[in-house]
């Protein structure tokens, strides 16, 4: 009996993955464990490893194809070994699956289910059931050596400890409130009512572009964003003599510390929010909820498209060289794709630096469920009038986009003032 | 440090404390010119006095009523029941008054007093000298629990209780009087806080949680079972009530496999509490059920010793029991 | 020491004032205003009586649930017991966590005590050894119905007191009801007076509707105990005027005439008789009281209506001495 290669589920949230790329031909050799395929689900490309050992008898789903999760992708067998009848293999046609019944949830103890195993893996205990889920371990990979064969917590420490970087949770596992990339429909419900764009093909001739899955992740979430709240975009400027005066100073004494202009903004940002604690809340039916931690998100620019905003949480703690240094980390991390789900969790107000490719200002789009996004554009030399004298100073637009269901123009501003003030005002070095 | 007895502990703290604590006093039967039927009383009638060291009439329920209105009055008696089979006459005054006191006067009245008992089987003492009432207590709201295993924690223990503001049930393994010897400070004071459980030993495997003998005894089954390559985590609960869910959760968190072990039976016995704590905050970091080894369901501990044998938890009930749950 | 004629009249007064108090009850009771109550109207000159024997803030008094009297006569407002009546969180005796007329007053040496008959009498000689182990001077009063002295634990409190030569007086009220069943049904002797001999100590016999008698009866036994000659019974004979509580109706077990007969030999009309006689108290005087008692009684209504409950989380304390209950 030939085994299945299925679309790996490794957790609530993931509903499908594209195949990028087989490792093997069909007809080719492989060891149980060994790399047979890439997978990209959302953002993290991740290997498949082979359920079994033997020949890959037949590809069902090409390179650049995206999947339902747990639909057949192949099969491996023995040489010449008969496929299973077309309607014992479900989804020839890679349709999505439909959603399991309730009746097959229960009879599954474990979140992660083994990829192209049918056989009953025993008894699950509560904490190796928590730990496989956790650590987002294939039970079926996991050698038992309890009762009867029974998988213990042991055994499961033991596999974590030999196959450690493969453990580690994809930051789409557990998406985050407010992560640009969160899956809309966990986030919102499906949309089936939403309307149909007018279609492309009265343009006229041109080319269609795959869509990444982190494409059509910022696509739904931009176009939920500006659905959910009425955006409604304030510009103020700043004079940041001070601050680029600080900042010198400051890179002078402190070797090996980049010392950003986003560490100053955030810093600022955070002024703003104490003096308008408005501006760090929440709308929901019940009420706006004013949160008390201050997680400040900020977006970061991928290599290859796309943006991430990793999270700095209670940013409010951190001193300006602390919040610099979570800065460069985050940035850092994120760029090699090294984000883990805790990075991206959590956020209450979120900073983009547009102004590092030249922009003026910016109407940015609120990344929900929070209440406001603040856009920092390029600095720049400027004449400016200061005491009816004329003064080249260097300036920065600050665009504040609100959700104007909590904070009103005034509310807004005066957030927004304490910014300006805030970095007009910093401290000598 | 010393070696001592675990009845000689006892002994000491209460001696430390007849002399620390003019208020405190000692009430029960033989405690007196006797010095107490296990002689945990010894030498404290010509120490103290006789109306210190009261030989109480043959009469539970006097000693522990008589205890409380002294208590009510600003005196911190210890009392003594003989066996802990004989406590039920006391009952009334124990669950219905002392420790119902504090509360129903919404403060106004406590009852510092301690109600030390020697508890157990496995002394050839038939159903009447053998009970382990410790389950009928940890019940009651008011009341704290104490049960050592050792001579350090004995005394310590025994003084904190005497300190203690509320009744304090002081259950001693009395199999254990003169079994169980241990180091304790003779030069230095020292006392053991009532609630906090200990860790006795560090393990891997599982835990075994236990109390009084069987705490002994599940050392010693710890001792046998790591020349198997079985790493079992002992825990001494030492306070029945109120328990130290903390320390209990903790090391479930780090085993993962919990044994309960307590001589009374097992149907409404303490362990059913330690299990359903487990059961109910530990859940998720189970990777077994929850065992009970205690004794069986019988109306005492049978006098002849072929019976009392097969009644009683042993070092080697014990380790069978570890071996059986390491192995799932 | 012969009582002055003040003093006299003060004790009448508090007869009376109780007397209105207790009847104040049933009448908030019949009106569907309070939940509970329980009587002892016809035995206010053996309260009062009694506890003008005792030296206010030294003595102590442990009382049972009928002794509205001697409440009110040691200090107890009549607002805070009609507090207690309607739960009020102000009411001195437990917080509003116990049912009415279940005392306790700390401020006045007045434990608190429980519904369970006789619990109280072992904490009463506990008090006394406390107070014998001080070699203090003070006493104790404890009072219980006849039918209560039917229970071991008043026997053994007795006996202990006896052994120990303790001061403290134990005064049976003998109403010669228990709820529904007579003085016949608890025990073969006339009193139970008469059960003190076989325990070692003087028994006495008083009239207790006699507020005066009663007083020396009781005085005696409280010098007795003063100057170290020990404990004392006394019973003081009178009649429950009124059902057992507010939840008893007497009808299905004695007769209208009975109770009529019985109402002749009111206390508060002996004390009052007496008094005119001595040419104490005239009618005007009289109806002065009567005015004032009145006054006091409608005033202790409306404040204690206007008191606010506790709120219901109060309940989760105190549990402990000094702690607070962990929840969970």
């Amino acid at each position: 009996m030939p085994t299945k290669v299925i679309m790996p589920k490794l957790g609530e949230s993931v509903v499908e993955g594209t195949v990028t790329a087989w490792m093997k031909n069909e007809g080719e050799k492989i060891e149980e464990y060994e790399s047979l395929l890439e997978v990209n689900t959302d953002k993290v490309t991740t290997e498949v490893p082979s359920p079994a050992a033997g020949i890959l008898l037949k590809i069902l789903v090409p390179e650049g194809e995206t999947v339902a999760a747990e639909t057949v992708l192949a099969w491996i067998g023995e040489p010449g070994e008969a496929l299973p009848e077309a309607d014992e293999t479900p989804e020839q046609d890679h349709e999505p699956h439909e959603t399991p019944d309730a009746e097959s949830i229960t009879d599954e103890p474990v979140m992660v289910r083994p990829a192209g195993r049918d056989q009953d893996l025993g008894y699950i205990s509560p904490v190796v059931a928590r730990l496989a889920r956790e650590k987002n371990v294939d039970l079926a990979k996991v050698p038992g050596r309890g009762m009867n064969g029974r998988i213990t917590k042991q055994d499961v420490l033991a596999y974590l400890k030999d196959h450690k970087a493969e453990a580690e949770v994809p930051i789409w596992e557990t998406p985050a409130d407010g992560d640009l990339f969160r899956p809309t429909e966990m986030v919102f419900g499906k949309q089936k009512d939403a309307p149909q764009a007018p279609s492309t093909e009265t343009v006229g001739p041109g080319e269609t572009l795959p869509l990444s899955p982190m494409r059509k992740r910022i696509a739904e979430h931009m176009v939920q964003s500006k659905r959910t709240a009425p955006h409604v975009t304030t510009v103020m400027e700043a004079d940041m003599s001070r601050v680029a005066a600080h900042r010198q100073a400051e890179k002078g004494r402190r070797q090996g510390l980049n010392l950003t202009y986003t560490a100053y903004f955030l810093s600022a940002i955070i002024s703003g929010l104490k003096t308008v604690p408005l501006a760090n809340s929440s709308w929901t039916d019940e009420g706006i909820r004013l949160h008390k931690q201050v997680n400040l998100g900020m977006a970061v620019a991928l290599p290859d498209g796309g943006l991430i905003v990793p999270v700095i949480r209670n940013a409010d703690e951190l001193s300006l060289s602390g919040l610099a240094r979570r800065v460069n980390d985050l940035a850092e991390r994120a760029r090699a794709g090294k984000l883990s789900p805790d990075d991206v969790q959590g956020g209450t107000f979120t900073l983009t630096n547009h102004g590092t490719k030249g922009s003026l200002f910016a109407t940015p789009v609120i990344n929900q469920p929070q209440s406001g996004i603040l856009g920092a554009g390029m600095i720049q030399k400027r004449a400016v009038v200061i005491h009816d004298a004329i003064a080249i100073r260097p300036m920065v637009y600050l665009s504040y986009t609100f959700d104007h269901r909590i904070l009103d123009g005034a509310s807004a501003d005066s957030f927004l003032a304490a910014v300006v003030q805030s970095l007009e005002n910093w401290p000598d070095p | 440090m010393a070696e001592i007895t675990l009845v000689e502990a006892i002994r000491q703290a209460m001696d430390e404390e007849l002399a620390r604590d003019e208020n405190a006093f000692v009430i029960g039967e033989d405690v007196g010119v006797r010095g107490g039927v296990f002689r945990s009383t010894v030498g404290l009638f010509d120490k103290y006095g006789p109306e210190r060291v009261v030989d109480s009439p043959l009469a539970e329920l006097t000693i522990v009523g008589v205890g409380i209105g002294a208590a009510l009055y600003g005196k911190h008696p210890i009392c003594e029941i003989q066996f802990a089979d004989f406590i039920f006459p006391a009952f009334n005054q124990i669950v219905s008054e002392a420790a119902r006191m504090n509360y129903r006067s919404n403060g106004d009245w406590t009852v510092p007093m301690v109600i030390r008992a020697p508890y157990g089987g496995g002394i050839g003492g038939g159903l009447y000298h053998s009970q382990s009432v410790e389950a009928f207590f940890a019940h009651v709201p008011g009341l704290k629990v104490v049960i050592p295993s050792n001579p350090y924690d004995a005394k310590g223990l025994l003084k904190s209780a005497v300190r203690d503001p509320n009744p304090v049930m002081f259950f001693e393994p009395k199999k254990g009087y003169r079994l169980i010897k241990g180091e304790v400070p003779d030069d230095e004071e020292y006392t053991v806080p009532i609630g906090p459980a200990k860790v006795s030993r560090e393990g891997r495997d599982l835990t075994v949680f236990s109390y009084g003998m069987m705490h002994h005894y599940a050392l010693q089954a710890a001792e046998t079972v790591a020349g198997e390559g079985i790493e079992a985590e002992v825990v001494d609960l030492r306070t029945l009530y109120p328990v130290d869910r903390e320390t209990i959760l903790k090391s479930v968190k780090k085993t993962s496999k919990a044994l309960i072990v307590h001589e009374d039976n097992l149907t409404g016995g303490y362990g059913a509490e330690i299990a359903a704590t487990i059961a109910e905050w530990g859940f998720m970091d189970l990777d077994a059920p929850v065992r009970r080894l205690a004794g069986p369901d019988v109306p005492g501990v049978p006098f002849s010793h072929p019976m009392q044998n097969w009644f009683m938890i042993s070092p080697e009930k014990i380790a069978d029991a570890i071996r059986d749950l390491a192995a799932f | 020491m012969p009582l002055s004629q003040e003093k006299k009249k003060e004790m009448f007064w508090m007869m009376l004032l109780s007397r209105r108090v207790d009847e104040r009850a049933w009448v908030l009771h019949r009106q569907g205003k309070i939940a509970f109550h329980i009587s002892g109207i016809g035995q206010e000159a053996a309260q009062v009586g009694a506890v003008y024997a005792l030296k206010k803030g030294k003595d102590w008094l442990v009382p049972y649930y009928r002794d509205l009297a001697m409440m009110l006569a040691l200090g107890m407002t009549p607002t805070e017991f009609m507090m207690s009546l309607m739960g009020k969180a102000a009411e001195p005796t437990s917080g509003a966590r116990q049912m009415p007329s279940h005392f306790s007053l700390r401020r006045a040496n007045i434990v608190s005590h429980s519904a369970p008959v006789a619990t109280q009498s072992p904490h009463a000689s506990g008090i006394a050894f406390g107070i014998k182990m001080d070699g203090s001077d003070a006493a104790v009063l404890t009072c219980i119905g006849e039918g209560a002295t039917s229970q071991g634990e008043w026997y053994e409190a007795v006996n202990f007191a006896a052994v120990h030569t303790l001061p403290v007086v134990f005064l049976v009220e003998n109403n010669q009801y228990a709820i529904s069943e007579p003085q016949e049904m608890q025990m073969a002797v006339n009193s139970a007076a008469d059960k003190a001999c076989g325990l070692g100590l003087p028994g006495i016999q008083v009239d207790g509707t006699r507020v005066f008698e009663v007083y020396e009866t009781v005085l005696g036994g409280i010098e007795n105990a003063r100057k170290g000659e020990g404990a004392s019974v006394i019973e003081a004979k009178m009649y429950r005027l009124t059902p057992h509580s507010s939840d008893d109706d007497d009808r299905s077990y004695r007769t209208r005439e009975e109770v009529e007969t019985h109402k002749e030999q009111d206390p508060i009309l002996l004390a009052k008789e007496q008094l005119i006689e001595e040419g104490l108290l005239t009618e005007e005087d009289y109806e002065k009281l009567e005015e004032k008692a009145k006054t006091v009684v409608d005033e202790a209504v409306k404040a204690a209506n206007e008191a606010p409950y506790p709120k219901g989380n109060e309940a989760a304390y105190p549990v402990y001495a000094g702690e607070e209950v962990q929840h969970g």
